[in-house]
């Protein structure tokens, strides 16, 4: 339980800040310098996995080890979902944290990965709060709205964490003896309702990802509750990657301040290309249970 | 008394949290207004990459620098301590460049090698305290004024330099406030 603990107090180091997928060590330093809080390393970022199609697995532990030597903040990877092997190759790795995410195709359509075997730690996607509560109920540390990855489009991330706020606010408010029950509902471990129930908040730090793509996205998102951001293919896929990087950074430390907003938002060049939810061929936050 | 708390990035609330334990005023200091009236400053942990950045485009650096070198109680923790070193071992990146201490980045390692240990630092309390250590950096080197605190190991991972203390660990994250007690001491 140590562990576990040493595990949610570093997810709690990297609440405000953004955390940015790169591809390759140079990213990773353009990431870093523009005040990325960690950087998630991945062979393609969620757009190219969308337009490319195919198994998308876990990267080339040479390419972690190269953005891991690359750069002194943390370093997270991806596994799939169920992949407990991907994920002691990540920890032999000496990773940071591991994302068991849906942005990667799935290896095991029933389990998630039993995260209590493991000492690094794992942050998973959610899309409400029953989901939110299975993960951290198998061991995760730190949970992440799932959004629709390489979309650009924030209209799921918003979905999402809307969803889960309203059902902790719902959870919160429920006398004690309705709380089985609403375990029940929720398909959620019973500890854990109650533990939302007297604290109003999720056990672990909830970031929100899947579809940002401007600082006002980032600065949305924050107003609604999240802790800090995941940034996907929505930095490197603009047009001015470094300064992109830059603004959404400063929209998320300043994500109440309207008018320091209207400056960093200014002339960053195009952003990434968005897509419809409508006309997506699949839909990543399926993925999983 | 008014203790702001850095709020660029990082463990923030854990810190209000633990100063209204203690019934005293806590702010988040993000922009150069928030430094008015403050008696106490808190530099948190976080990525120190990060506030050290944000710190510079915002233009709190300078303020801040000189308010801290003018006698405005300051503490560090983890990132913190970052922050406020003169010299890194093992980064270029230099920041508010306050205190006496060369110290080392993420110096226990990756998170795989973060963690905890009770000890008794006679300075702060007779009662055995929890640390916190998540991908803590260490002092290597001391100037002369610079007082030790507490060593882990042969390694300096607390200490104070007049109005100055800096943690590697995270007093914060732990339910004994004796930590943030001493510091409050500081500034009376």
């Amino acid at each position: 339980m140590e562990r576990y603990e040493l595990n949610k107090d570093l997810a709690k180091m990297l609440k405000g800040g953004v955390i940015m997928d790169v591809t390759c060590a140079k990213e990773a330093e353009i990431a870093e310098k523009a005040g990325a809080c960690a950087v998630m390393a991945l062979e393609r970022v969620p757009a190219d996995i969308r337009k490319q199609g195919g198994v998308a697995r876990m990267s080339d532990p040479k390419l972690i080890k190269e953005i891991k030597s690359a750069v002194s903040i943390p370093v997270m990877a991806k596994v799939r979902i169920g992949h407990f092997v991907e994920a002691q190759i990540l920890e032999a790795l000496n990773i940071d944290f591991i994302d068991e995410s849906e942005v990667l195709t799935p290896a095991d359509e029933k389990y998630h990965i039993n995260k209590w075997n493991f000492k690094v730690p794992f942050v998973c996607g959610a899309r409400n709060l029953g989901e939110a509560l299975r993960r951290i109920g198998e061991g995760a540390s730190m949970i992440r709205t799932k959004g629709e990855a390489g979309t650009g489009n924030v209209v799921e991330a918003v979905r999402h964490l809307r969803q889960m706020n309203e059902e902790i606010k719902m959870v919160q408010s429920a006398s004690e003896e309705s709380l089985m029950t609403i375990s029940k509902e929720l398909n959620a471990p019973y500890e854990l309702v109650r533990y939302v129930w007297k604290n109003g908040r999720l056990p672990v730090v909830n970031f929100a990802a899947g579809g940002i793509a401007t600082p006002a996205d980032a600065a949305l998102m924050m107003q609604l509750g999240a802790e800090g951001v995941f940034v996907g293919s929505g930095i490197f896929k603009s047009q001015n990657p470094e300064k992109r990087a830059k603004a959404i950074v400063m929209a998320t430390t300043y994500y109440n301040e309207p008018k320091i907003l209207s400056e960093i938002s200014e002339d960053l060049g195009d952003a990434m290309f968005g897509i419809e939810i409508k006309n997506l061929d699949s839909n990543f936050a399926e993925r999983g249970w | 008394m008014k203790i702001g708390v850095l709020s660029l990035q990082g463990g923030v609330i854990e810190h209000i949290n633990h100063l209204k334990k203690l019934d005293i005023e806590a702010i988040e200091v993000k922009k150069i207004d928030d430094l008015k009236n403050i008696d106490g400053i808190i530099l948190p942990g976080g990525e120190s990459t990060t506030i050290g950045k944000l710190l510079k485009d915002t233009n709190i650096f300078l303020p801040l620098k000189a308010l801290i070198q003018s006698g405005l109680p300051t503490w560090g923790t983890c990132a913190g301590m970052i922050l406020l070193a003169k010299e890194i071992e093992n980064d270029e990146r230099r920041h508010l460049q306050v205190m006496d201490i060369k110290v080392k980045r993420n110096a226990f390692g990756s998170q795989i090698d973060s963690f905890k240990r009770i000890d008794i630092i006679p300075e702060v309390s007779n009662k055995p305290i929890e640390l916190v250590f998540i991908r803590a950096p260490y002092i290597r080197e001391v100037g002369n004024n610079v007082h030790i605190i507490h060593k882990v190991e042969d390694k300096v991972v607390a200490a104070k330099q007049n109005n100055i203390l800096v943690t590697s660990f995270h007093p914060e994250l732990t339910d004994d406030l004796s930590f943030h007690r001493y510091f409050i001491n500081m500034i009376k």
